[in-house]
């Protein structure tokens, strides 16, 4: 029987190989410009805002609120299809940067609500590590 | 010169430095630090560009992704591609552009990394072959259908919208659907269990796919084609059907922002343009064909194009406002059968416009009796993270 994975991110992708490395540590990092200050994520070697590209990696508490989510009832990837039903979310970091992820750590997902406290519960691989979320 | 038209210049430009990044960069981030650069040398900034030309060279969707990648939000978006030759293309495109009014600031760029990746094949990936975005977000078992879940359910949390007026427009889509044989064929081709016109209590009692929305509002998956054609008014005038006038024309870009707002699309920058150039009011359309991947994507872009407010739309398609038969109520929705219930083969835009003109020709199975102004609005991508929008409002002869 083939063993199936969580499709993992590319950690060479030359934008977000600096987020990646340090979730290894489990450190959920994310940039800010020194120019004018402008939090950037997902990552980027430029400012959005300025022209500048001088950007400063910060890290994030790992705390934050459910912005929305949905629960997924019907799958086909070979990975999650035997997981439903379970939570994905847009969670927005109390630093400012809104990822997408899921919410583990719950018996009933229906039983979540926007605006929710959750804090990261990594999930470790071999390589990284990826930033779930729980309930604080 | 006689006709010579000085209505669009060159004012910024830089040439990348390196021939050999060595890996270490990716064509976007060539792309960003030309543009850049080429900004600086006008003057400019970021926030100055409100037109985006790209070769598509980056993969799909690039109009989307360089735009997002940049940070910009352009009202013309143009991903023409004929090669080595694209650039002189944008440029040209450009011109029709701000000769037209409709941008100010255009910003072609190029990148790429031929060298470094011929290097690269036989050892493995180097920086290309992935966008970020992607990179971000592949980890997560998110579906088509959980991206627009995530709108629907803000949606409900901010303005208290229901599953029951989400439904209304699925009943309504059906409505249309089964006037309509082609759309009849193609739910018995694609072995619908039920197919006959469709209540509120049907589509909330359908099966849950992903919260908050049922089976009834989604669009189904089938094969299918069209084509369009346009021409000069002196073309126009000797074809054998009455033409049917664009009006208006409006682009926009959406992506995930920090502290952005889920439940308005692109169509909120891209409507406001085409009813502009169309000198006419969301109150004077007769038609709106609106892309309905799902019922989400209809509520929130008849919000945002403006028949109501922000947050209204739950209330305002109540008591079967969307039918073909209720013109005094507004502007018939999806008369065809939407991708709800007659065509979605993936991207639906083309059938938007077309059966668009099929109204404002007398031609449809639904027809609005004497329809004169339509809205074709398509939204590429995915509602709930990154799209693009394109406002195309057509006229009858
Ligand atoms: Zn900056």
């Amino acid at each position: 029987m083939v063993d199936v994975q969580r499709p993992l991110p590319k950690t060479h992708e030359l934008d977000t190989k600096a987020f990646w490395a340090a979730t290894k540590n489990e450190e959920l990092t994310y940039q800010r410009c020194d120019d004018c200050e402008a939090v950037i994520f997902y990552p980027r070697r430029h400012c959005t805002k300025c022209l500048g590209n001088s950007l400063t990696w910060h890290t994030a508490t790992g705390r934050g609120t459910i912005y929305t989510y949905s629960i997924v009832r019907q799958s086909y990837h070979p990975f999650f299809r035997d997981r439903v039903p379970y939570a994905v979310a847009w969670i927005d970091l109390d630093e400012g940067p809104r990822l997408l992820s899921e919410i583990v750590g719950v018996d009933d997902p229906a039983s979540l609500e926007i605006g929710q406290r959750v804090k990261v519960a990594w999930e470790s691989h071999e390589e990284l590590s990826v930033p779930l979320f729980k309930p604080e | 010169m006689a006709g010579q038209s000085r209505d669009a210049a060159i004012v910024g430009i830089h040439e990348f430095a390196s021939r050999d990044v060595e890996g270490a960069l990716s064509p976007l981030q060539i792309k960003a630090e030309s543009a850049a650069y080429a900004l600086t040398d006008a003057g400019l900034g970021w926030g100055d560009v409100d037109a985006v030309y790209d070769a598509g060279d980056g993969g799909g969707m690039s109009g989307l992704t360089i735009s997002e990648y940049f940070g910009l939000k352009p009202n013309i978006i143009d991903t023409t591609n004929v090669g080595g030759s694209s650039y002189e293309l944008h440029a040209a495109h450009a011109k029709q552009a701000i000769a037209a009014g409709k941008a100010r600031v255009a910003l072609l760029t190029y990148g790429s990394t031929a060298h470094s990746n011929a290097r690269a094949i036989g050892v493995g990936g180097r920086g290309g072959g992935v966008h970020p975005a992607d990179n971000m977000d592949s980890f997560v078992g998110m579906t088509l259908v959980a991206n627009y879940a995530m709108a629907a359910h803000r949606h409900m949390h901010e303005y208290g919208t229901t599953s029951e007026q989400l439904a209304e427009i699925s009943v309504a889509t059906r409505m249309h659907a089964m006037r309509n044989p082609e759309a009849v064929k193609a739910m018995e081709d694609l072995e619908f269990l039920d197919i006959r016109e469709t209540t509120i209590t049907d589509v909330v009692n359908s099966r849950m796919i992903a919260d908050p929305l049922h089976l009834l509002e989604c669009c189904m998956i089938s094969d299918g084609g069209g084509a369009v054609v346009i021409a000069a008014p002196e073309v126009a005038k000797d074809c054998r059907k009455k033409p049917v006038w664009i009006l208006g024309c409006g682009e926009a870009t959406k992506y995930p922002e920090i502290g952005g707002d889920i439940t308005t699309s692109a169509a909120a920058q891209s409507a406001p343009v085409a009813f502009a150039e169309a000198g006419i009011t969301p109150a004077e359309l007769d038609i709106a064909m609106i892309y309905d991947s799902f019922s989400i994507t209809v509520m929130t872009i008849l919000e945002d194009v403006g028949f109501c407010a922000k947050g209204e739309g739950g209330a305002w398609v109540e008591g079967g406002r969307l039918r073909f038969d209720r013109p005094d109520d507004g502007p018939a929705l999806n008369t065809d059968g939407g991708g709800l219930s007659s065509n979605h083969p993936g991207m639906r835009g083309i059938f938007l416009l077309i059966e668009a003109t099929r109204q404002l020709r007398g031609e449809s199975c639904a027809q609005v009796v004497d329809a004169k102004l339509a809205i074709a609005h398509g939204n590429g991508g995915m509602l709930g993270s990154r799209h693009c929008a394109g406002t195309v409002i057509l006229g009858g002869d």
